[in-house]
């Protein structure tokens, strides 16, 4: 029996391996996500089988509640609010992690001692705390129900520092190695790691929720891989470990794209509202374009590529690009997507919000696979993006130096939607929008894009 | 060799494997990568399930219904919300 169990949790490994190498294509993702379902089923199923359950009823009130909420969250959720939404269930995971640590430990008695399971116990606790209070600030600030500003005081790093410090100790002072009652210090490091949670994440600022995102991503999946160890279950430090890798490589490319250490994302209290210095920048003469303009700088050249931005997320245009694209390729117009990796609001996101409104996936370029081909196009379109399209990147001593942008001002002609001259979240001039190539096409996304449609149909 | 070891030496090895095939995950897919990895780490639901399935007390049983309920979220939301995007996927 328990050897048939144990293969159940090897073929569940197996699965989850399969189904994240089969998100590697588009064409194959949606199966690769089924097997790793199949693969949470298998182990579930082996687990109910394998336990002496002695009730049922907390089993069944937990499932029902859970999947109630779960299913009616992942049916009604907006692509544009995937962001908080992964950061929400992250803490859900998290916090069911530490739950088992913390029933684990008090199934001890609190006398767990030090040991291997005592340890991983207070492990499994911290991590899972700390992942539960931190994604509900995380969904909090991108939700917009708490202030997306960094909320900072004087010694704040030291004052974390310090919390650390006494996690780890109520930590090992729950292991009982002095005369302090185990079980109040258990009790004591179950608040400080949500405290601690907390106050890590309330001072990074709203548009650098997503790094932190992944990064509790990350910590879910060591929560998961902790609390593994704690039972011995193998499945559980597998997928753990899984998740955990994942989480981290998409932090790191995360913060590449964003040209920002981790430190700096953790520590820097960056990223809040952009601070408009409006008076720092000096009026200079741009070329406006209307939108009869702009279809005709379209819709009779061979090759276009679209840069989109959060901003036409925000001004959820994206249905009405799709349209242009279309008429445009009916007009034997080659049109691409140049997406750069921070142009959502987390990995890969405007790709969701283009796959949402029907644009092809073989027409969404990254970065890398775009750079090259800005030489050979005829016009680019900028949809609700800025810095991602600054030519200063490349120049030293500017303030976004050295992050990778879309070379837009390669192509022969660039034209830039957008309600503004106003700086991006970098809050510096875009020297782009001064060059001759280009065209201004003031305006809300949405009723520009509308407009557009209405004059690329006009066209002969 | 003590079970932390081998649980030490599956972890890493799990890890490497992870590192080794969500690298090559295209841009494109990191969106549903993500949420698709955090159904994975709802894989906490069989630790809730051996807690719930012996509770007790009381206490014993809120924690137990309190760890699963959390954890099928996790599961339930997050493979139904990555299906959902990744039905959206569409070659021309």
């Amino acid at each position: 029996m328990h050897v048939f169990v144990e293969l159940c949790y090897l073929g569940a490994s197996i699965l989850f391996v399969v189904g994240l190498k089969r998100l590697q294509s588009p064409a194959t993702a949606r199966g690769g996500n089924a097997l790793a379902a199949l693969a949470m089923f298998i182990a579930i199923a082996a687990t109910l089988l394998d336990t002496q359950i002695l009730s049922w009823t907390g089993i069944l009130i937990g499932v029902v509640l859970g999947g109630g909420i779960g299913a009616f969250a992942a049916r009604t959720v907006q692509m544009t609010d995937m962001p908080q939404m992964v950061g929400i269930f992250n803490g859900f995971g998290g916090g069911a992690s530490a739950v088992v640590a913390i029933a684990e430990f008090l199934g001890t008695g609190g006398s767990a001692g030090v040991s291997t399971a005592g340890g991983t116990i207070v492990l499994g606790t911290l991590i899972g705390g700390v992942t539960f209070s931190g994604s509900f600030i995380a969904f909090g600030k991108l939700q917009g129900l708490l202030s997306g500003n960094p909320l900072t005081f004087p010694g704040q790093n030291f004052v974390n520092g310090l919390l650390f410090l006494a996690v780890l100790v109520s930590g090992v002072l729950a292991l009982g190695v002095t005369t302090v009652d185990p079980l109040t210090a258990f009790y004591a490091l179950i608040a400080l790691s949500l405290v601690l949670g907390i106050s890590v994440v309330v001072p990074i600022g709203g548009a650098d929720m997503p790094v932190v995102v992944s990064l509790l991503n990350s910590y879910s999946g060591l929560a998961a891989s902790a609390a593994g160890f704690v039972i011995g279950n193998m499945v559980l430090i597998i997928s753990g470990a899984l998740v955990g890798a994942s989480g981290l490589i998409l932090t790191v490319l995360m913060c590449k794209g964003m040209n920002r250490s981790l430190a700096n994302v953790a520590f820097g209290a960056f990223g809040g509202t952009a601070t408009t210095a409006s008076g720092a920048i000096e009026e200079r003469p741009v070329k406006r374009a209307d939108a009869e303009m702009v279809a005709a700088e379209l819709g009779y050249v061979n090759s276009v590529v679209v840069v989109p931005g959060y901003g036409l997320a925000v001004a959820q245009a994206q249905h009405e690009l799709r349209k242009v694209g279309d008429l445009l390729e009916e007009r034997g117009v080659d049109v691409k997507y140049g997406i750069h990796p921070v142009a959502g609001r987390m990995p890969g996101h405007m790709n969701v919000l283009l796959a949402e409104a029907d644009v092809p996936y073989d027409r969404l370029f990254d970065l890398d696979e775009i750079n090259d081909d800005f030489g050979n196009t005829d016009a680019v379109l900028i949809v609700g993006a800025n810095d991602v399209v600054n030519p200063a990147a490349r120049e030293e001593g500017s303030a976004i130096a050295g992050m990778p942008i879309l070379d837009v001002d390669r192509a022969r002609r660039t034209i830039v939607m957008k309600r503004s001259l106003s700086p991006g979240f970098a809050g510096i001039d875009n020297e782009l929008f001064y060059m001759d190539k280009n065209l201004m096409f003031f305006g809300d996304a949405k009723e520009s894009m509308a407009e557009l449609v209405r004059e690329l149909r006009e066209l002969a | 060799m003590g079970d932390l070891m081998i649980g030490l030496y599956v972890f890493v090895l799990a890890a490497l494997a992870g590192r080794e095939v969500i690298t090559k995950v295209p841009p494109t897919l990191h969106t549903p990568l993500m949420s698709g990895a955090n159904a994975i780490s709802g894989i906490a639901i069989v630790g809730a399930i051996v807690v719930a399935g012996r509770a007790e007390g009381t206490t014993q049983m809120v924690l137990g219904i309190a760890a699963i309920a959390m954890a099928t979220i996790n599961v339930v939301g997050g493979f139904m919300v990555t299906d959902r995007m990744l039905a959206m996927f569409k070659k021309r």
